[in-house]
């Protein structure tokens, strides 16, 4: 027709309309592990990274009784009010740091949109953030997809997968603006100690860093006691703590966390959060305002899950395949490089040969090869059944 | 309550070795505090969890409420004890509330309980009066459900 101004160049094909950063990044190693084992039946799973608990009953039917009286609107952005008092209040208690409801905790949708929010607000085309591996899976292409650079730092199992101040030293450059940390750690199971907070602590403050600590599994520690770095003084200026109510309050569903930090940060990640999200969902916050309220259910299941971990590790190490028993979170990450196979041909024959699905170590990072990820966080029942029939494949992998 | 104590009311018949990996100790520290727990009392004996429901078996199951008059100097503990006495009675219970003492009596049918509420129960003297409730079926009994089957909805592998 006249008017048009020229012919238009080749056609794009769906695929060609796909932002170029995406494209270099690779699917998760999990869900290509998923669809293969989504094909059988009758497998026993110790690839699963959540609770087996269901959502403790006070908590559901404070949910139910939300709903019932019509809580179906958005809440404010941050959240309702009157959860972030009582984060501030159990934050203080669980963790020694104090931050103010009004102004410096966020509710997110789980931890995932948090984790997303601060690395988005702190971070400018090209910037380093250091994070540790093994580690969830998320962690380097969110850094990706806000064209920062990923920088991994190797954790090793001769240090119980614990990060120390040299293997940073040896990573930082004077493009790095943060440090990503994730203790308890899925998938290792390693935690910190005081004095190792202190010595990254010291590291961040040597470089000017910030520091993003996920610490959603802290409440899943085994043989003493916690230690966020976001308590260590001079440090709550500096850091983004990330926390929510998935796995110590089994509420993976109702896809609920929240980032506490300095004002300023908190003003940041909620500009995002108010455009993207607006606010998550407010039965869920009520339903988180009811969790807080106990402690009971997480002792629980915490104790229940320190007795699944004690017997898993006892019976891999009775079957030969080396593992060291990790001080939280509900994963033990063993060792498999003495078999001759990747972790992910190990994995996969396991799968094969006996119906017990682990991910494969190399999942989680280059440096998790070698390494299963097995969770406990599944019936005895089935962590024993599963135990014998790996026994049975390790003997005949070693015969 | 003790760890090794909780894991056995879960499961009286795990083993000793599964019990030890799990509470991080050896087999022989186990069998030592289970036989304690045996010779103290603390342990009074193993059962298993039936669900008579699924039976052919003829066996009906009631809750009794009984007042009591307390006597001097023994309060409730005599009239209860000589209640637990009788094979029909499976529970008894002090309570608080509009009656004194709960007990669950179990027979082979509606008469065989009313027989034994009206004939042995109510005549004791010492009781005021009693109150029949006969169960009809049973949904959940020492923690395990009777019927619905735990289901896992979870996906079978996630991050």
């Amino acid at each position: 027709m006249s008017g048009s101004k020229s012919h238009p160049k080749q056609q794009r094909s769906p695929g060609d309309f796909i932002a170029e950063h995406l494209l270099d990044i690779p699917r998760s190693g999990i869900r290509d592990f998923f669809e293969i084992v989504s094909t059988r039946k009758d497998v026993i799973s110790l690839g699963i990274g959540e609770p087996d608990f269901v959502t403790p009953w006070h908590v559901r039917e404070q949910a139910m009784f939300a709903l019932e009286r019509g809580a179906t609107t958005y809440t404010s952005n941050r959240g309702l009010i009157e959860l972030r008092r009582a984060i501030s209040t159990y934050v203080g208690k669980a963790f020694g740091v104090d931050y103010n409801p009004e102004t410096e905790i966020l509710i997110t949708v789980g931890v995932s949109e948090a984790l997303d929010l601060a690395i988005r607000a702190i971070t400018n085309p090209g910037d380093e953030i250091m994070y540790h591996e093994p580690c969830f899976v998320s962690y380097a292409p969110e850094i990706r997809f806000a064209h920062g650079v990923p920088v991994a730092v190797n954790t090793r199992r001769e240090d119980g997968f614990r990060l120390t101040r040299a293997m940073l030293e040896q990573k930082v450059t004077s493009r790095t603006k943060a440090l990503l940390l994730n203790f308890p750690t899925n998938p290792t199971g390693a935690t910190l100690t005081q004095a190792d907070v202190e010595e990254i602590s010291a590291f961040a403050k040597a470089h000017d860093l910030l520091v993003i600590t996920d610490e959603i599994y802290s409440e899943l520690t085994y043989d003493g006691g916690r230690a966020s770095i976001a308590a260590v003084p001079g440090m709550k200026e500096r850091t983004i703590f990330l926390h929510g109510f998935s796995k110590g309050w089994a509420m993976t569903g109702f896809r609920l966390g929240y980032a506490c930090s300095p004002p300023e940060l908190s003003e940041a990640m909620m500009k995002i959060h108010q455009y993207i999200m607006m606010c998550a969902p407010i039965v869920s916050q009520k339903a988180a305002l009811e969790a807080l309220k106990t402690q009971d259910d997480t002792e629980d299941m915490r104790l229940s899950y320190e007795k699944r971990r004690n017997f898993l590790c006892a019976a891999l190490n009775e079957m030969g395949i080396p593992c060291h028993v990790p001080q939280g979170a509900f994963y033990v990450f063993p060792y498999i490089g003495d078999y001759g196979l990747t972790s992910k041909d190990f994995a996969l024959r396991l799968l094969d040969e006996e119906n017990v699905a682990c991910v494969p170590g190399s999942a989680f990072g280059a440096c998790g090869e070698g390494f299963l990820r097995c969770c406990y966080a599944t019936d005895i029942k089935e962590i024993k059944e599963a135990c014998l029939r790996m026994a049975r494949f390790v003997k005949r992998l070693k015969s | 309550m003790d760890e090794l104590l909780k894991l056995l009311k879960q499961n009286a018949l795990e083993t000793p070795k599964n019990l030890a990996r799990m509470l991080n100790t050896t087999e022989d520290a186990v069998k030592v505090k289970i036989a304690d727990y045996e010779r103290t009392g603390i342990i009074r004996g193993y059962q298993a969890i039936v669900n008579t429901d699924q039976l052919d078996v003829k066996l009906v199951r009631a809750v009794i409420e009984i007042k009591v008059t307390p006597e001097r100097e023994g309060g409730f503990n005599r009239i209860a004890e000589r209640i637990s006495k009788f094979p029909e009675v499976e529970s008894v219970y002090l309570m608080s509330g509009t009656y004194d003492l709960l007990a669950i009596v179990t027979g082979r049918d509606l008469q065989e309980v009313a027989f034994f509420v009206s004939e042995k129960l109510a005549t004791i003297a010492g009781i005021v009066s009693t109150g029949t409730h006969f169960m009809l079926k049973t949904y959940k009994n020492n923690g395990v459900l009777m019927e619905a089957e735990k289901t896992d909805e979870r996906l079978k592998v996630s991050p």
